[in-house]
């Protein structure tokens, strides 16, 4: 076991803001674990505009925004990075058990910082019944298919819900040239932002159905079709209203869920409904000198205010750390 | 011909009313400032987009590169330029802003790299 | 042409037990299955129950079979390296006639030989099993209940009959069987069975075919029974829900069905189900919202708080019945076949002994039995680090990196797991799924997919492209953005 003054789980936007901003208030011994190979988090793979207009004043993608950030980590030597390190454990006394290739280590860290994100809420979490063939696919997976892997997953597309990664990825499956036959949203109108809605959807003139509800998947190895349903302002079905689209492919974009399963082992006090710490100031938890920051602090709709709320992370971190002495 | 549009100039996304006469807007109404008039005339008259993509590589530790246009392009290019990218090997490194394409689909935007890839990614910042 | 002295039909958890068992003796076996991997048909969907003998007809096949396949189950899993957990089960009862049924119950367990029956009371229930319903009476305890992972029960089966001899044939679909006239030149042979992947000679025949045994038979030429899929839904708690109860519990059982259960698994996540409906497709496995229905309000009565958010999976099985008992037979009319059929619950506790009662028939009609000098029991133990303390998944990665290197986060499953998956047979993403919990966990695999699509790729040498939910037809993705 060795110890750190300050350790930071995630290397996406939140985590390498909050190790800066720690750095800038002083913070001179800092680890910064990243279970992927590379920094940047999930905004490698949003490749789309829209990012950065209030954090650099400027309209970039999600790769730009992380390189921007990855520079600014990499000129300060103190923040120590390790790729490929995963963190599997964690004590309410801050000991991180972390693994990486032929490594098990457990670092005692005097602050952490959480920065691990969000998962995206699953086909089996909206209770769609059905067969369970292949072709089911969570939007930032087939995102993560497309734009990092370099594969198109379906060439047929319906989208469950009308979040911004799956209007996003409506656009995106449209230019590689595959078809998409609807976007269907239970509520009465969509959660995504506007700009989306016009160029993702309108734009290609994608039929969007609101207030209706896809009522099960069919297909024994692959997605053969879905039925689709309307329903009244308390989610019953409108019998009538039933049809069905033949596709190949379906996307889940309903949502994200903080994961924080690692403080609540910790100990740290959990809102079992939205999954993110009981607490009244942003990034702190039941635990002093334990912070989390960014999606797994609370699900944000733009990395812009990620950014802005992780340097508080940093600067709290600082401020204990400081307090300690 | 009346056409409808909703102004994304800002988040309060107003409902436009467009009047168009032979391709070029005579008349505006529902806008609540002036952005949306002048959103209006672009949308209807040479709506314009930023594409973005991610081009393949060859002998690279990614297997993609992110891309976008520098600037906005007519929308009715998009597929053209989609064609375009869609041919694209990248076997050298490459860092973030580099031009890719220039003048993709006779847009008179270039193609630009919107991600670093090095010859070896893994090593930039793996320091334990 | 390939010519075997016995050849099983079907690689399910029967199938599997009758090949091992069999590969003790010099003979040559093969084991011919339709799927591309073991136990994806019948077997996926199995809960893993290794029941004690209960709930069954003092006079039955699969009373008797159930009983001496608990003691034979334990042994098994033991020399196979299979985790084996004896949990106990609860037959809750919940007024007056209830408990004299359950009186009845434990007269008729011990006749057919279930030890250590115990009745107890409410008290008892409110100390060992807090959540359950206030109003419960009292329960039978039948503590020799446990539970396995019920795949990989049958991929290790598979593997060790492997190491003993047994050629496996998968994709493998049987089409046609033509019985071999006695006095032919192919002497000895009596079966000619055609598949998808060509022709196999056979001295005897065992049929293990779960849903399609009847077909199977018929194909032999024997048409006596008839096997109507009863369809079961089944629905995965979270792991956070581990400890909600500490046995089995069951309600009383209905004539054609053991209830709706609460289940503890083999890997932590508690499962409630199943539902029980008669089906006339044999590959109808979709889940409806009135089994979700059903099951959550028919739990409820024993567990009143169970949430309906917790629900993170839920799947549908199809039970091969064939009226209310197992058929294992010798066919005279066609000497050289043995039928296994109607093998739904308790089939997993039951086939090892199936396995024994086979080899039996075998011997009985004419089929000579010697063992070979050699028999590999044992088998090298699977490792899960999801299963070890951090100390042992220290030593692990020290001896191989890869065991370093997280693939699965929800489940905390290795690089190192998921390639030794492979080399031990998986080939495709619910085979890695299966036995090593890769993709098993909250996110569905939104995070390791990527990761494991390129690991099959890259160990198989398979294109990515080609690469397969369940064998195939189920392609993940349809297309390579290099191919133009």
């Amino acid at each position: 076991m060795f110890e750190r003054e300050l350790v930071i789980v995630g290397g996406g936007p939140a985590g390498m803001e909050a190790a800066t901003s720690a750095h800038k208030s002083g913070v001179r011994d800092i680890l910064l674990l990243e279970r992927d190979q590379y920094l940047g988090g999930i905004l490698n793979q949003c490749i789309h505009p829209g990012f950065g207009i209030e954090h650099f004043k400027e309209v970039l993608t999600g790769p730009e925004y992380a390189d921007r950030v990855i520079k600014q980590v990499t000129s300060m030597p103190e923040i120590e990075v390790s790729l490929r390190s995963f963190a599997v454990h964690l004590t309410k006394d801050k000991v991180l058990t972390f693994m990486k290739p032929g490594i098990l280590e457990n670092v005692k860290a005097k602050a952490l910082i959480m920065a691990t994100g969000c998962r995206e809420r699953t086909r089996e979490m909206i209770h769609i019944p059905g067969t369970r063939p292949a072709g089911v696919f969570p939007a930032g997976l087939a995102q993560k298919l497309i734009n990092i892997e370099g594969f198109l997953p379906g060439k047929e597309v319906v989208i469950v819900g009308s979040g911004d990664i799956g209007l996003i990825m409506a656009r995106r499956f449209l230019l590689e040239g595959a078809k998409v036959k609807a976007v269907i949203e239970i509520q009465k109108k969509s959660r995504g932002l506007l700009r989306n809605i016009v160029q993702c959807i309108d734009d290609f003139d994608i039929p969007m159905y609101f207030s209706h509800k896809v009522s099960n998947i069919y297909g024994r190895n692959r997605v053969e079709k879905v039925s689709v349903i309307k329903v009244d302002d308390d989610f019953n079905e409108l019998a009538d209203s039933y049809f069905e689209i033949e596709c190949d492919t379906v996307l889940i974009s309903v949502g994200l869920i903080p994961e924080n399963e690692l403080i609540e082992m910790a100990g740290v006090e959990i809102d079992k409904k939205t999954n993110t710490p009981i607490t009244e100031e942003v990034n702190k938890t039941s635990i002093p000198g334990l912070f989390v920051c960014g999606n797994s602090f609370k699900v944000y709709d733009i990395a812009d205010s990620v950014s802005r709320d992780s340097a508080i992370a940093g600067e709290l971190a600082a401020e204990y750390l400081r307090s300690l002495k | 011909m009346i056409r409808k549009l909703t102004c994304i100039e800002c988040p309060a996304g107003c409902a436009l009313l467009v009047e168009v006469e032979s391709g070029k807007v005579v008349g505006i109404t529902g806008n609540n400032c002036p952005k949306g008039e002048k959103y209006a005339i672009t949308e209807v008259e040479s709506p314009v987009r930023v594409l973005t993509s991610t081009v393949l590589t060859e002998g690279l530790p990614l297997k993609t590169i992110p891309v976008r246009t520098d600037a906005p392009i007519p929308k009715a290019s998009l597929f053209k330029a989609m064609e375009e990218i869609r041919k694209i090997r990248i076997k050298k490194p490459l860092h973030v802003g580099n031009v890719i394409t220039k003048n993709l689909a006779g847009s008179g935007a270039n193609l630009i790299a919107t991600r670093e890839c090095l010859a070896d990614q893994g090593s930039a910042t793996q320091t334990i | 042409m390939n010519a075997y002295d016995i050849i099983v039909i079907g690689g399910g958890v029967v199938g599997t037990s009758i090949a091992r068992e069999l590969s003790r003796y010099k003979l040559r076996i093969g084991l011919l299955e339709k799927e591309e991997e073991l136990a994806f048909g019948v077997s996926k969907s199995n809960s893993g129950i290794i029941h004690p003998g209960t709930q069954n007809p003092t006079d039955s096949l699969k009373g008797k079979l159930c009983v001496q396949g608990n003691k034979l189950t334990r042994k098994i899993c033991k020399e196979l390296g299979v985790v084996f957990k004896e949990v106990g089960e609860l037959i809750v009862a919940f007024d007056d006639s209830g408990m004299e049924e359950l009186m009845r119950l434990k007269k008729e367990g011990e006749e057919l030989g279930v030890p250590k029956l115990e009745i107890v009371d409410s008290a008892w229930l409110k100390k060992n099993e807090p959540n359950l319903s206030d109003k419960a009476a009292g329960a039978l305890y039948a503590p020799t209940a446990g539970i396995i992972s019920p795949y990989r029960f049958a991929y290790d089966l598979g593997e060790n009959a492997a190491k003993n001899g047994v050629e496996i044939h998968l994709l493998t679909e049987v089409q046609n069987i033509n019985l071999i006239p006695e006095n032919s030149t192919a002497e000895k042979y009596r079966f000619e069975v055609s598949t998808s992947k060509g022709s196999f000679r056979a001295r005897y025949l065992i049929n293990a075919a779960g849903l399609f045994a009847d077909e199977i038979s018929k194909m032999a030429g024997i048409d006596n029974f008839k096997i109507t899929p009863r369809k079961g839904e089944e629905f995965l708690l979270d792991k956070n829900d581990e400890h909600m109860t500490d046995h089995l519990l069951f309600p009383l059982p209905t004539k054609t069905s053991k209830g709706v259960l609460v289940i503890k698994t083999s890997d932590g996540n508690p499962m409630i189900g199943p539902t029980a409906k008669e089906v006339e497709d044999k590959e109808d496995l979709s889940t409806t919202d009135e089994g979700l229905e059903k099951v959550l309000s028919s739990v409820r009565k024993m567990i009143p708080t169970i949430n309906s958010n917790d629900i993170i999976a839920y799947f549908a099985g199809l039970r091969p019945a064939s009226g209310h008992d197992f058929i294992v037979r010798y066919e005279d009319k066609v000497p050289g076949l043995i039928n296994v059929a109607g093998i739904q619950s308790p089939g997993l506790t039951a086939a090892p002994a199936i396995a024994l009662m086979v080899r039996d028939l075998l011997k009985k009609n004419g089929l000579t039995l010697r063992r070979k000098i050699f028999f590999h029991r044992h088998r090298r133990k699977t490792v899960h680090l999801f299963a070890v303390p951090l100390s042992e998944t220290e030593k692990l990665v020290k001896k191989d990196a890869a065991y370093g290197d997280i693939v699965c986060r929800c489940e905390m499953v290795s690089a190192k797991e998921v390639t030794d998956a492979i080399a031990r047979g998986a080939k495709t993403l619910d085979g890695i799924k299966f036995r090593t919990r890769a993709q098993a966990g909250r996110c569905h695999g939104g995070f390791c997919t990527t990761r494991l699509l390129r690991i099959l790729a890259d160990e198989t040498g398979k294109k990515v492209i080609d690469i397969t939910k369940r064998g195939p037809g189920s392609e993940i993705v349809k297309k390579d953005r290099r191919d133009v």
